[in-house]
C-alpha cells in the first residue's frame, strides 16, 4: 500500500470516527462509512491540507469513494 | 387553557454534570467560581469564572463523551454539548422516549442559547483571515447557531413537534421555559424539551463584558468569595457556563402515563424596559411589570410566593430587582425568602434562567431554599429574607424565578407544588 493510500484511510478513519479496517479502497464515504454531504466537503478540506494540494470542486465531486481519493492524491499529490 | 407540570429536570453546572450532584453541592453552600487556567487572563480585567468541572463522567463531573460522539464534537461549540447532557438526562429522568410517530409529533423542543457560538466564530474568524475562505469548515455555521440545540436534541431523540429557540440575552432559559409552557397550554404539542444553554469562558467574551464594566474585578485573588449578590463589596457578575432543560407535559398526558411530576407551571410573565441596552430601568418598573403579569397568569396573590429565585447577579442592579420585589410583595414581604444562586454557579447567561428554574423546583421538591453566598454584609436592609450564607428550610408551596437581560427584556416564571 502506498504512503498516500495510507494516509488517505488514516485522515478518513478520524474525520468519520469509523474503524479502520472498513476503511477499504472500494468504500463509498457516504453509502458504506455514514458521511452526509458536509462531512464529504470536510474530508476534501482535510485531504487538501494534509497533501498541500488544491482540490477543485469538480474535481472533488469526482471522488466518491475511498479509491477515487487515493488516485486522484496519488496523481496529483505535491 | 391545558395545565402544564414538570416531569423531567436536567443540567450541566459549573457545580457538576447532573441535577442531584448540583443541587447537593449548592444546597451545601459550596462554590463554584475558580481563577480562570485554560486560557491566558493576565491581560484581561476579570482572571476568574465559573466553569463545568470536566472529569471522565464519575463523581458528578461532565465527560462530553458521554453526551455526544467525539466525531459529532468535533463539529459543534461546547454550547451544543451542553443541552445535548442536559436534555438527554431530562428525557431520561422524565421516562419519555417517544418512538411513536403520533408521539413524536407531538414532543418538541425550544432550547435557547443567549450567545451561542462566540468561540467558533472568533476561531473562524481568525482562520479566514490566516489562511482564507477554503479553510472554513462546512461545519462552521451548522456548528454555531443558536437553535441546533435544539437541533440536535431533536435529530437525536426523534422529536418532531414544534421546534423553536429563544435569544434574549440572561433572560433566555426563562423566556424558553415560558413560550414552551404556553405551546402546550394551546395545544401545538403535549411535551416540550426546553431550557437554556451557554459556554462562553473565553477570552472574547471576558473582555466584551468586562469592557460593559460587567464583570466582577476586585476579586481575582479571591475566587469564591467574587459572587456576592446584595453585600455591599459587590462589583459585578462572575461569568459561568453550562445549560438547563427541562422536560414540561400536559398534565393529562403526565397523568395517563404515571409520569412523575415535579411540580405545575402556573405563571410566566414578560416585559421590556424600554430604557437602555444594558442597564435596567432604575426604578425598576419592567421588572415588576413581569412578575405582576405572572402572579396574574397564575391566579395567585404576592403572599402565595413563598420562595423568590432572583436575577441577583451581584451588580449595581441588585437593588432595582429587591425594589421591584419589595413593591411587588408589600407586606407579604416579611414572610417570604429570596435568594441569587449566582453566588454559587456564577451568571449562566442564557442557561441562567433553566438552571434557576430547576432549582426552583427543586426548592418545592425538598422544602428548602437555597442561599445567597457571601451575603457578610448587605447594601441595603430589606424586609425580605435573603438567605444569607446558608440555605434554609422552610415551607415552599409557589416560587417564583425571575429573569432579567440586556436590551431590557424580562421573564418571570411561577413554579407550584403539585398535589396528585
Amino acid at each position: 500500500m502506498s504512503d498516500i493510500a495510507e494516509r488517505v484511510k488514516k485522515i478518513v478513519a478520524e474525520h468519520l470516527g469509523v474503524e479502520p479496517e472498513k476503511v477499504t479502497e472500494s468504500a463509498s464515504f457516504i453509502d458504506d462509512l455514514g458521511a452526509d454531504s458536509l462531512d464529504t466537503v470536510e474530508l476534501v478540506m482535510a485531504f487538501e491540507e494534509a497533501f498541500n494540494c488544491e482540490i477543485p470542486d469538480d474535481a472533488a465531486e469526482t471522488i466518491l469513494t475511498v479509491g477515487d481519493a487515493i488516485k486522484f492524491l496519488e496523481k496529483n499529490a505535491a | 387553557m391545558r395545565r402544564v407540570v414538570v416531569t423531567g429536570l436536567g443540567m450541566v453546572t459549573p457545580l457538576g454534570c447532573g441535577v442531584e450532584p448540583t443541587w447537593r453541592r449548592l444546597i451545601a453552600g459550596e462554590s463554584g467560581v475558580k481563577a480562570v487556567s485554560h486560557f491566558e487572563v493576565a491581560d484581561l480585567a476579570c482572571k476568574i469564572a465559573a466553569n463545568v468541572p470536566r472529569g471522565d463522567g464519575s463523581d458528578g463531573t461532565y465527560n462530553p463523551d458521554q453526551w455526544m460522539e467525539p466525531k459529532e464534537q468535533r463539529k459543534v461549540d461546547e454550547f451544543i454539548v451542553y443541552a445535548m447532557a442536559a436534555a438527554t438526562q431530562a428525557l431520561d429522568d422524565a421516562g419519555w422516549h417517544p418512538s411513536s410517530y403520533e408521539d413524536q409529533i407531538n414532543t418538541g423542543v425550544l432550547i435557547g442559547s443567549g450567545i451561542g457560538g462566540i468561540e467558533g466564530i472568533a476561531e473562524s474568524s481568525l482562520l479566514l483571515k490566516e489562511r482564507g475562505p477554503r479553510r472554513i469548515s462546512p461545519f462552521f455555521i451548522p456548528g454555531r447557531l443558536i437553535n441546533l440545540a435544539g437541533g440536535y436534541v431533536s435529530i437525536t431523540h426523534g422529536l418532531k413537534g414544534p421546534n423553536h429557540a429563544v435569544v434574549t440575552a440572561c433572560s433566555t432559559g426563562a423566556h424558553a421555559i415560558g413560550d414552551a409552557g404556553r405551546l402546550i397550554a394551546l395545544g401545538d404539542a403535549d411535551v416540550m424539551v426546553a431550557g437554556g444553554t451557554e459556554s462562553t469562558v473565553n477570552r472574547l467574551a471576558l473582555a466584551g463584558f468586562a469592557a460593559c464594566k460587567a464583570l466582577c474585578t476586585a476579586f481575582n485573588d479571591d475566587p469564591t468569595r467574587a459572587s456576592r449578590p446584595y453585600d455591599k463589596d459587590r462589583d459585578g457578575f462572575v461569568m459561568g457556563e453550562g445549560a438547563g432543560v427541562v422536560v414540561l407535559e400536559e398534565l393529562e398526558h403526565a397523568k395517563a402515563r404515571g409520569a412523575h411530576i415535579y411540580a405545575e407551571l402556573v405563571g410566566y410573565g414578560l416585559s421590556g424596559d424600554a430604557f437602555h441596552i444594558t442597564a435596567p430601568s432604575p426604578d425598576g418598573d419592567g421588572a415588576f411589570r413581569c412578575m405582576q403579569a405572572a402572579l396574574k397568569r397564575a391566579g395567585l396573590t404576592a403572599g402565595d410566593i413563598d420562595y423568590i429565585n432572583a436575577h441577583g447577579t451581584s451588580t449595581m442592579a441588585d437593588e432595582i430587582e429587591l425594589k421591584a420585589v419589595e413593591r411587588l410583595l408589600g407586606n407579604a414581604a416579611a414572610t417570604t425568602s429570596m435568594s441569587s444562586t449566582k453566588s454559587s454557579i456564577g451568571h449562566l447567561l442564557g442557561a441562567a434562567g433553566a438552571v434557576e428554574a430547576i432549582f426552583s423546583v427543586l426548592a418545592i421538591r425538598d422544602q428548602i431554599a437555597p442561599a445567597t453566598l457571601n451575603l457578610d454584609n448587605p447594601s441595603v436592609e430589606p424586609p425580605i429574607d435573603l438567605v444569607p450564607l446558608k440555605a434554609k428550610h422552610r415551607k415552599i408551596d409557589a416560587v417564583l424565578s425571575n429573569s432579567f437581560g440586556f436590551g431590557g427584556t424580562n421573564a418571570s416564571l411561577i413554579f407550584q407544588r403539585f398535589d396528585a
